[in-house]
């Protein structure tokens, strides 16, 4: 559905997307995951068509941006960043506004069809400017929605609201996964990337990394493994080390910790050599690394 | 087509909200109206004496043949409050452009706008047609509205002749258009380049700098309009205007208009 190649935005002092390439499949729900001004609406922008590379390529639903920008416009959806609604006008005449531009075919029955869906039809005559942070974003969804985009683009839908608003638009967005639409999701949140996306790529200007969240956990930086031993016995750091695959392991006080990337295939080779060297193992754990421990080791090397 | 008519129908609800535009889009056309007939009106009576001899040389010359002393001068005087009338479609576009441009920014709404598939020619004439319309109809009902009232005043058919010369016609309807055409897109350039409303109207408003020349050149002699010159003033604004058309659609490319209408 998107696939870029070395794509680059530089502003007159600032290289905000730097050779960026990526590819997101039909379906899936990828987290572009950075801090603030790491670039995410930048590349957003790149791929919507708004703004135009400085250097690089992108396909984006099959069509060339700055080739075929309008096929781009017409074909995905987009949440900005801010909902940019008129606020002087009613919410149906916001999205009348929008049904228009994109063309919808059945425009009152799209613009009945997503209010009623996200709890905002009897308000549909309120001016915009009269709704909460919550209401305008959900109306915002409504908007990015009307033609029934199959790639969608959020940056950073639950940013600016509170937690209960967060989590109404948290569930709509995986009532949208549902749906099988391809979502290219902004976020700074990681909570929110780890619930809600297939993948993730964290980005600083450069993309870090991307994999499954629980994969980025433990391909990073291996997973950490804790042998409970009866007694500790100062040979058997030596040991695990020796094997090919341990990355790492201490011995603190009666406990070995050992840094690996694939427990689940080599626990038990590693529990052969330490019995094979004498332990006397009580039990065996894994140490969980949280997501922010990869994601701020990441962004603060970059 | 569409979509220019949807853009359109969004600027009208949203600006016409804004207390300062509506007034500007009615009062100021009804005053400019109301002005030159109430002029008329008092001076009706200016018959006695020999105004004629009085008047600048130049007009004496260019007073319409088969007026009177006094109808000569009351076309003098109303002709002064007729080119105030021109200022209508320069000021009326200026206020709408100017808060609709401003709006976009506040609302931060361009960013949707933009990612729609509409092209930048059908935006850029959509807030065009928006603030040119209201400008031209509002010019075209002020001078219906002076028209008939002047019939009604007026004592002679030769004044009334004078008062609604094909001279007077091409300026209403076709250096008016060209006005306010001029005046949005300077004001469109303008507005996108500044955050306030108000800073947007007053920089706009040295467009009608010339046309105050003007006024204060006729008053005091200096100039007198005529159809050539009505015509070399149609002629130059259609030049400007083509100028204005193609630098605007120069200047706002999406990504132009996208970060630096905000
Ligand atoms: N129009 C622009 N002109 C100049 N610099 C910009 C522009 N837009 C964004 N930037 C810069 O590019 C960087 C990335 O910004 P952005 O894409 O908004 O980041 P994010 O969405 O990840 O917070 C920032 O340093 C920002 O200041
Ligand atoms: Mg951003």
């Amino acid at each position: 559905m998107i696939q870029t190649e070395n794509l680059t935005k530089q502003f007159k002092t600032t290289l905000a997307v730097d050779r960026l390439t990526l590819q997101v499949q039909e379906g899936e729900v990828f987290g572009f995951l950075g801090p603030n001004g790491a670039g995410k609406t930048t590349t957003v922008r790149m791929l919507t068509s708004l703004i135009g590379p400085t250097s690089g390529k992108a396909i984006v639903n099959g069509f060339e941006v700055g080739k075929q920008d309008t096929d781009i416009r017409r074909s995905v959806g987009i949440l900005t960043e801010t909902p940019g609604m008129y606020d002087n006008l009613s919410a149906q005449f916001n999205l009348e506004i929008y049904a228009s531009l994109y063309e919808v075919k059945d425009p009152k029955g799209q613009i009945e069809k997503y209010l009623r869906m996200l709890g905002l039809w009897d308000r549909r005559n309120d001016e915009a400017g009269t709704f909460s942070k919550g209401m305008k974003q959900k109306l915002a969804i409504a908007r990015s929605l009307l033609h029934e985009p199959r790639l969608l683009f959020l940056d950073e839908p639950t940013a600016a609201l509170d937690p209960e608003g967060a989590r109404l638009v948290r569930d709509f967005i995986e009532e949208l996964r549902k749906q099988g639409r391809t979502i290219f999701l902004c976020t700074h949140n990681l909570d929110e990337a780890d619930r809600l996306c297939d993948r993730i790529g964290v980005f600083k200007s450069r993309l870090l990394v991307v994999d499954a969240p629980a994969r980025l956990r433990s391909q990073l930086f291996g997973r950490k493994v804790v042998f409970h031993l009866h007694a500790p016995a100062p040979g058997l750091a030596q040991t695990a080390q020796a094997l090919p695959f341990v990355q790492e392991a201490r011995l603190v006080d009666n406990k070995l910790l050992v840094t690996l990337e694939d427990p689940d295939l080599h626990n038990p080779e590693i529990i052969r050599a330490l019995v094979g060297a004498g332990a006397e193992i009580q039990f065996v754990g894994e140490l969980r690394r949280s997501l922010e421990d990869v994601y701020l080791q990441l962004v603060k090397a970059a | 087509m569409d979509k220019i008519k949807t853009i359109l129908h969004k600027e009208w609800a949203e600006v016409f909200k804004n207390r300062m535009v509506l007034f500007a889009t009615i009062f100021l056309p009804l005053m400019m109206t109301a002005l030159p007939l109430i002029i008329l009106y008092a001076t009706a009576g200016a018959e006695t004496g020999d105004f004629t001899s009085q008047m600048p040389k130049q007009f004496r010359e260019f007073c319409p043949e088969g007026l009177t002393g006094g109808e000569c001068f009351q076309y003098y005087i109303v002709s002064q409050f007729m080119i105030m009338f021109m200022m209508i479609p320069l000021i009326i576009p200026v206020n709408i452009a100017a808060y609709s441009v401003v709006g976009e920014k506040t609302t931060r709404s361009l960013e949707p706008l933009l990612a729609t598939p509409i092209t930048t020619a059908e935006l850029l004439t959509g807030k065009n047609l928006a603030a040119t319309i209201p400008a031209v109809i509002a010019t075209w009902i002020g001078f219906a509205i002076f028209a008939v009232g002047a019939a009604i005043i007026a004592k002679s058919q030769a004044l009334l002749g004078a008062l609604l010369d094909p001279m007077w016609l091409l300026a209403i309807f076709l250096v008016g258009p060209l006005l306010a055409v001029l005046s949005v897109n300077f004001s469109l350039m303008v507005s996108s380049r500044v955050n306030d409303p108000r800073v947007a109207e007053q920089l706009s408003s040295v467009v009608i700098l010339p046309l105050l020349a003007l006024f204060v050149g006729q008053i005091s002699g200096f100039i007198l309009l005529s159809r050539s010159l009505v015509l070399i003033m149609a002629a130059v604004l259609l030049v400007i205007d083509l100028g204005l058309i193609y630098l605007s659609v120069q200047l706002f490319e999406r990504e132009t208009i996208l970060t630096r209408w905000k």
